[in-house]
């Protein structure tokens, strides 16, 4: 198990490593350097060659390299330029309210995509199984933002059930002190999570209720639902949290664009903005930050995964 | 960028036995078993034949219907389906909202295609390289793409692209330099299983170089698992351009596409103009859900091994 730790790890610090270089070169390929970004198309030569003095970007690569990790290690991440905030201190503030959202949307996505799955699974080729197939594909068809669309038109205009725009308080607690208002950016979130957990949990179910311990169980005379629960949901579950792990840069791909839709104050909006006004320090920093939370989210899914299930450690 | 413990989530084309170095030209056996088992997956014909309306839609339907897709017409703005001859109605600046769905979607069409292809090509030299290769060359090629993957796909494409004037050759080029990850690890793991044939081993004997290998033996090998997969990539990649556009960085006006459509019609969601979503919105679903299908139908046709006699 340390063994497969450790490994699990290193590979993670290399990705990691690699990440800010790849967010470094972005940084390199900025139209005309960061020096015209940040000063503007009139800035003389001679105040962006004064900029470039003071920021290091007159050293070489390898140098500049150097002190940006060591700007990275301290926090530093740089600072918006139309925000004027430090990116360290934007991010602190948005990052709870994304992981809020993405949390909320897994959580409700796995509680009716578990059952529906099973139920599709125990149906097999029945109507209901594929009237939810159908639905399922559909809903992977469907890009985040035209459903978000459709429940807007629905449910905050033909039917004004729910708010159109989602909290804007301050933090997290603020924020669901005003439930109405998630409702429609979780939802419109959670749709695609279900379609793409259903469809697993049916073929492992599917792949479960063939197995020996199975047809041992039954001929024990124990029930369905016993049998779906004790024998067929463990094992149809664990792989679960491995495919969480793999879906994690779609989900936060999907942030960006409900909090866009919603204007949900977290990270994906605070991108956007960055996006439409290019302001490239927010949009590095946050794509810095997204890969390092897909990184260390996958290594976190990986190590339960395999405290789960022993058959992965020696796999590995 | 997870480890081994990966689950099968994403489909996954086997690898298929080899046809014939020439691919699939000179073997019209395995051509025409390929065809036969897709047009007995009824899904993948009725996605073929979605696909077809839809190009004779956007490509032939403006000589039927000949819009003015560039001057706005402000006497004729925001007119429900149905007013003034106007099927679908018209968009907020007066364009004809049918007319404005076949231009648009040839926008979306044409980059995705286009980038799916760009991408699929690109991923699968890289991918054929890494693998046959092996060793520190295929430790580096792929442990960059590792990283690349980890950052979420439309995180990266928006950066890209703020970095660049969006035109549609551009468009094409970011797509594709974000969407070719994943068919350079598809095609990588394939010309790993691929260089330790007897085939290749001989060709090596006979003084063959790497270079001759790749192009003349993996490559081809792997082209049933390049074909499945530049169909699921050109449903990504046709997704894609909607996300840029309704991002707001795609092609400026009066230039469209579906995203973009839809993009201009949130504005006015408040007043029930739900003829500036549906229309957009849908073309959409059907031409990710048409790919889609084709690709499940053209996986389970080039993957010999789920073949019944």
């Amino acid at each position: 198990m340390t063994r497969f730790l450790l490994k699990r790890t290193g590979q993670a610090l290399v990705v990691l490593f690699l990440v800010s270089l790849i967010v470094f070169v972005l940084l390199h390929q900025l139209p005309g350097g960061p020096a015209r970004a940040i000063l503007g198309p009139k800035a003389t030569p001679e105040a962006i060659a004064h900029f470039n003095h003071l920021q290091g970007y007159d050293r070489s690569l390898p140098v500049q390299y150097g002190m940006y990790l060591k700007r990275l290690v301290t926090g530093d991440l740089g600072e918006s330029y139309k925000l004027n905030q430090p990116v360290f201190a934007l991010l602190t503030e948005r990052l709870p309210k994304t992981l809020l959202l993405t949390g909320l949307s897994v959580v409700l996505a796995a509680l009716l995509a578990i059952p529906l799955g099973i139920l599709q699974a125990v149906r097999r080729g029945r109507l209901s199984d594929y009237v939810l197939t159908g639905a399922a594909f559909v809903a992977y068809a469907t890009p985040v933002f035209f459903l978000g669309l459709v429940l807007i038109l629905g449910f905050a205009q033909q039917w004004p059930l729910f708010p159109a725009e989602a909290p804007q308080a301050e933090s997290v607690g603020g924020i669901l002190a005003e439930p109405a208002g998630l409702v429609l950016p979780v939802v419109t979130m959670a749709l695609g999570i279900i379609a793409m957990f259903s469809r697993y949990m049916r073929s492992a179910v599917l792949d479960n209720l063939g197995e020996d311990y199975v047809r041992t169980a039954r001929s024990k005379g124990q029930s369905q639902v016993r049998v779906l629960a004790r024998h067929v949901l463990r094992n149809a579950l664990i792989p679960l949290a491995g495919l969480l792990g793999l879906y994690l840069p779609t989900l936060f791909s999907g942030t960006l664009v409900v909090e866009s839709m919603f204007n949900y104050p977290g990270m994906g909006l605070l991108f956007w903005n960055a996006a439409q006004s290019n302001d490239f320090p927010v949009l590095l920093g946050v794509t810095l930050v997204v890969g390092v939370a897909t990184v260390l989210g996958s290594l976190l899914t990986d190590l339960a995964y395999a405290v789960l299930d022993p058959r992965i450690r020696s796999v590995s | 960028m997870t480890a081994e413990a990966a689950t099968p989530t994403t489909p996954q084309p086997a690898a298929g036995e080899p046809a014939d170095d020439d691919g699939m030209d000179a073997t019209p056996g395995l051509a025409r078993r390929t065809l036969a088992v897709f047009a007995r997956n009824r899904l993948a014909l009725l996605g073929a034949c979605l696909l077809a309306a839809l190009l004779a839609f956007c490509f032939l339907g403006p000589l039927v219907h000949p819009t003015d897709q560039v001057h706005t017409d402000l006497d004729q703005a925001s007119l429900a389906p149905g007013e003034a001859g106007h099927l679908l109605g018209t968009t907020d600046l007066g364009y004809d909202m049918l007319g404005r769905l076949m231009h648009g979607g040839q926008t979306s069409l044409e980059v995705g295609l286009a980038a799916g292809l760009l991408a699929t090509l690109f991923g699968t030299v890289y991918g054929a390289v890494a693998g046959y290769f092996g060793g520190w060359v295929d430790a580096v090629l792929m442990r960059v793409t590792d990283a690349a993957l980890a950052i979420p796909a439309l995180f990266l494409l928006v950066v890209v692209a703020a970095m660049v004037t969006p035109s549609k050759p551009v468009l094409i080029l970011v797509i594709a330099s974000v969407a070719w990850l994943s068919p350079a690890r598809l095609i990588r793991g394939e010309a790993l299983a691929l260089r330790s044939r007897d085939y290749v081993h001989a060709m090596r004997l006979m003084g063959g170089g790497g270079g001759r290998a790749v192009f003349r033996h993996i490559v081809p090998n792997a082209v049933g698992t390049m074909i499945v997969n530049a169909t699921f990539q050109i449903a990504d990649a046709i997704l894609y351009v909607a996300y840029l556009s309704f991002l707001g960085l795609s092609i400026p006006p009066p230039a469209a596409d579906w995203g973009s459509m839809l993009s201009s019609g949130i504005t006015y969601t408040q007043v029930g103009y739900w003829w500036l979503i549906f229309p957009p919105g849908l073309a959409i679903v059907l031409v990710v859900a048409a790919f889609n299908f084709i690709g499940d139908g053209l996986r389970d046709a080039f993957d010999v091994r789920l073949q019944k006699n």
